[in-house]
């Protein structure tokens, strides 16, 4: 990571894992709206962040993403 | 100049635009607005409550503008053969506000008049519920049942998986390369099939989808395009109807959640695209087939509270065929229209009421049990049983949902001498004196009301809706029956909104003196020998002014039920801070829980006068019969499930679950998930320390699926 945060083309990669009633609502309504943001993020829906284990977290760090997201 | 939040809550807001984002209100009509040359800012004249002019410079002018019946209201009501009331909007019926002058035709939203949104949606579901109750007989009779093919057997089959990829027109097929998104696609493990379609949604396509899927052999598709939100139920009837379960389908959201929110970066919108298609094929290899269990309809409905909420809905149920059970506390029916004798318009709520009473009494579909209280409820939407205490002793009824009609109280204020001073009246105490014609009105000629009276204050921040309306509606009868009569009302804000507006003006023009006051410098109250006094600061002369009084009347509000906690916590549904019940949506499911199979209605909702409550009470009934009218319920098909050899009974799931829909078994030393109440949030899962409880359709090897192939 620290050789990463020199490398200046570098870009972080995140997973969201996100509340399907909230979150996710929120990210289609940032499409609907035409809101832009980087491309750099992959969407999870999940029932609720109540159903988030832990160990998805860990999976998705462990997999190669650069950070995680829990939003709900 | 008035500020007015009277709905739900709306208070609050402004509380918290003043106190949180520092917004100013200022009670003043802007002299004009002028464009400054310079900076094209808008300047704004205005006079301030001293008389003072101020003169303030503004980037944006936002103008509430208010609403007009519509251009064509005379035309449509012409050719429906409706009346319009004075100002050229739909006239309603006193008794049932959803009611045209023409059986038969039903109006609702703002053509009867302005309104709020949850309002406009009340109305929209009373009209229905009373066009349901003329329909009743017919209920069902113009339904052809969909049927669906017998589901493939999977058994031995390997995943098989069908892709389709959409351009949604241009919205997908402009940003994201989708020929390359299908050509990725097929490269995938467990891809069979992969298309592009220009709209997945299209009935061509779900013919075509239906087709691959039988030619194919498909035992999993994944559709690339819109949210699952909006599409997936869509895309599951097409599985259905090609015999493929609705469960062995996923998608990815290539729409909102990629080509619109990277409309300016093809290529990496295009690998994102490829990225989350790829994660849904992997979670599709895990899906399994699922059949959400039925679960039947008890067809009778327990109100509980028999005001006028409560005995509106009873009616409303049996006109549509619904047998109902009305528990209330009192002895008698009615809660508060009891002590009501007419409304602001003029109708005779006593008589409304007596005729209310005698239709309840004599409806075979209706019982009514008295002096009773709420022991024990059991059970869930379709399946409830309560156990209710009446003099009589326990009872029990089944019953398929739940009506909470529970009410309001008439606040009982400690302030302005009221209790110690038998000049100071509440306004129903001289509503009762005026219509039972009291003798003792005679001599009084000074009277002072007080509005806002423990509403709007600290310990209870909301408005009371109707007290406005309330104090107009008894000034102007003292003033019609006793024109040399002196009344002022002392006021915060009056909340006479839409056609109540009209008696606002009524008032002020037969002379009835309104003072404002504001909250930190409250009216006093004091005796004066036989007589009372009131003190208050007049804005307008800017000195504190004495009002001598024979009688001091306050608005005194509403609190709501205490029991309404209790009730809720029976129940599972909540309460709001001020001990309301909270409704599913604040605008768009007024009426509703989250809880599926209870509703709400009345002043158990909040504050509201005793049209709304009619209202609120026949889209309640609109809403429950929505489940009555069902001999079955279909469940959530993705709910919990138990790995029996997992699990070490530690009941953390249990005390999890916000749905009571798992328990531990003692004699099966395990976890059991009832499959009906389960709505399949997934808490349990996360809670439990040993990985023995998991989700169909978000299952943990689903999940791990789309997290492994990020990348």
């Amino acid at each position: 990571m620290a050789e990463n945060l020199a490398n200046k083309e570098w870009e972080p990669k995140f997973v969201a894992i996100v509340c399907n009633w909230c979150t996710y609502a929120g990210a289609d309504l940032a499409g609907i709206s035409r809101i832009q943001y980087p491309t750099n993020v992959r969407i999870i829906r999940v029932p609720c962040t109540g159903r988030i284990n832990p160990f998805y977290i860990v999976k998705a760090l462990q997999t190669g993403a650069d950070g995680v997201l829990v939003s709900g | 100049m008035d500020i007015r939040a009277h709905g739900k809550d709306f208070d609050r807001f402004v509380n918290r635009a003043k106190d949180e984002y520092g917004i100013r209100y200022i009670r003043s009509m802007p002299s004009s607005i002028k464009e400054l040359q310079q900076t094209n800012n808008l300047l704004i004249k205005y006079v301030n409550q001293d008389g003072s002019f101020t003169e303030e410079e503004f980037d944006m002018v936002v103008l509430s503008v208010g609403l007009m019946p519509p251009k064509e209201a005379k035309k449509l009501s012409a050719s429906l053969g409706i009346e319009l009331e004075g100002h050229g909007f739909c006239k309603t019926d006193l008794e049932n506000p959803v009611q045209t002058s023409r059986p038969g035709v039903f109006v609702c939203g703002a053509f009867g008049g302005p309104k709020d949104i949850p309002e406009t949606v009340m109305e929209a579901s009373a009209a229905a519920a009373c066009a349901e109750g003329l329909l009743a007989s017919k209920r069902g009779t113009m339904i052809t049942p969909v049927e669906n093919p017998a589901e493939k057997d999977l058994r031995g089959q390997g995943v098989r998986t069908g892709v389709f990829v959409c351009h949604c027109g241009i919205n997908i097929g402009g940003v994201v390369d989708v020929p390359a998104v299908r050509d990725y696609a097929a490269t995938l493990p467990t891809v069979v099939y992969s298309a592009d379609n220009l709209f997945t949604c299209s009935q061509d396509t779900a013919v075509k989808m239906a087709e691959v899927i039988k030619e194919k052999d498909l035992t999993r598709v994944v559709v690339a395009s819109c949210s699952p939100r909006t599409h997936e139920g869509l895309f599951q009837e097409n599985c259905e109807k090609a015999g493929l379960n609705r469960y062995l389908f996923e998608m990815a959201n290539i729409r909102d959640q990629d080509s619109w929110v990277h409309m300016h970066e093809p290529e990496a919108a295009t690998a994102k695209a490829k990225d989350l298609l790829r994660m849904a094929v992997a979670k599709a290899q895990y899906l399994k087939p699922l059949k959400p269990g039925q679960l039947s309809v008890n067809h009778q409905a327990l109100i509980i509270g028999g005001g006028l909420a409560g005995i509106t809905a009873a009616l409303s149920l049996a006109d549509q065929g619904f047998a109902s059970t009305i528990v209330e506390k009192e002895d008698r029916l009615g809660g508060n229209y009891n002590h009501l004798y007419k409304t602001l318009e003029g109708l005779d709520t006593r008589a409304h009421l007596t005729g209310l009473l005698e239709k309840i009494y004599k409806n075979p579909l209706i019982t009514v049990v008295t002096s009773a209280r709420i022991e024990k409820i059991e059970g869930f939407i379709g399946n409830y049983k309560t156990t209710v205490k009446a003099k009589d002793g326990e009872k029990v009824f089944e019953h398929g949902i739940v009506l909470v009609a529970t009410g309001a109280y008439e606040n009982k204020p400690k302030e302005y001498l009221y209790g110690q001073n038998d000049k100071v009246k509440s306004q129903r105490e001289l509503e009762t004196m005026i219509y039972e014609k009291d003798s003792k009105l005679a001599a009084v000629k000074n009277i002072v009301m007080i509005q806002c009276v423990g509403s709007r204050d600290k310990e209870r921040p909301y408005c009371s809706r109707y007290c406005c309306s309330e104090a107009i509606k008894n000034a102007l009868e003292l003033k019609a029956a006793d024109p040399s009569r002196d009344i002022t009302i002392l006021y915060r804000d009056i909340r006479t909104f839409a056609f109540k507006e009209d008696y606002y003006k009524q008032a002020r023009e037969a002379n009835i003196k309104f003072i404002s006051y504001e909250e930190n410098r409250k009216p006093e109250v004091m005796a004066a020998g036989d007589k009372v006094e009131v003190k208050v600061l007049d804005p307008i002369l800017n000195e504190t002014v004495t009002l001598p009084a024979d009688a001091v009347v306050l608005s005194v509000g509403v609190v709501p039920n205490p029991e309404n906690a209790a009730i809720g916590n029976m129940l599972k549904v909540p309460t709001n801070q001020d001990g309301f019940f909270l409704e599913a949506h604040v605008k768009l499911r007024p009426v509703d829980f989250q809880t599926d199979g209870v509703f709400m209605c009345g002043m158990s909702h909040s504050p509201k006068f005793s049209d709304e409550t009619i209202t609120q009470a026949n889209a309640a009934v609109s809403r429950a019969c929505l489940v009555l009218s069902l001999d079955f319920i279909e469940a959530e098909g993705k709910t919990a499930y138990v790995n029996k050899e997992r699990c070490s009974a530690c009941g953390l799931c249990e005390i999890n679950c916000p749905y009571s829909a798992i328990r531990v078994n003692p004699a099966e030393g395990c976890a059991e998930v009832n499959a009906v109440l389960c709505k399949g949030c997934g808490i349990c899962t996360a809670s439990c320390r040993m990985n023995a409880v998991d989700l169909n359709g978000f299952n943990n090897e689903e999940v791990l699926a789309q997290i492994f192939n990020l990348n």
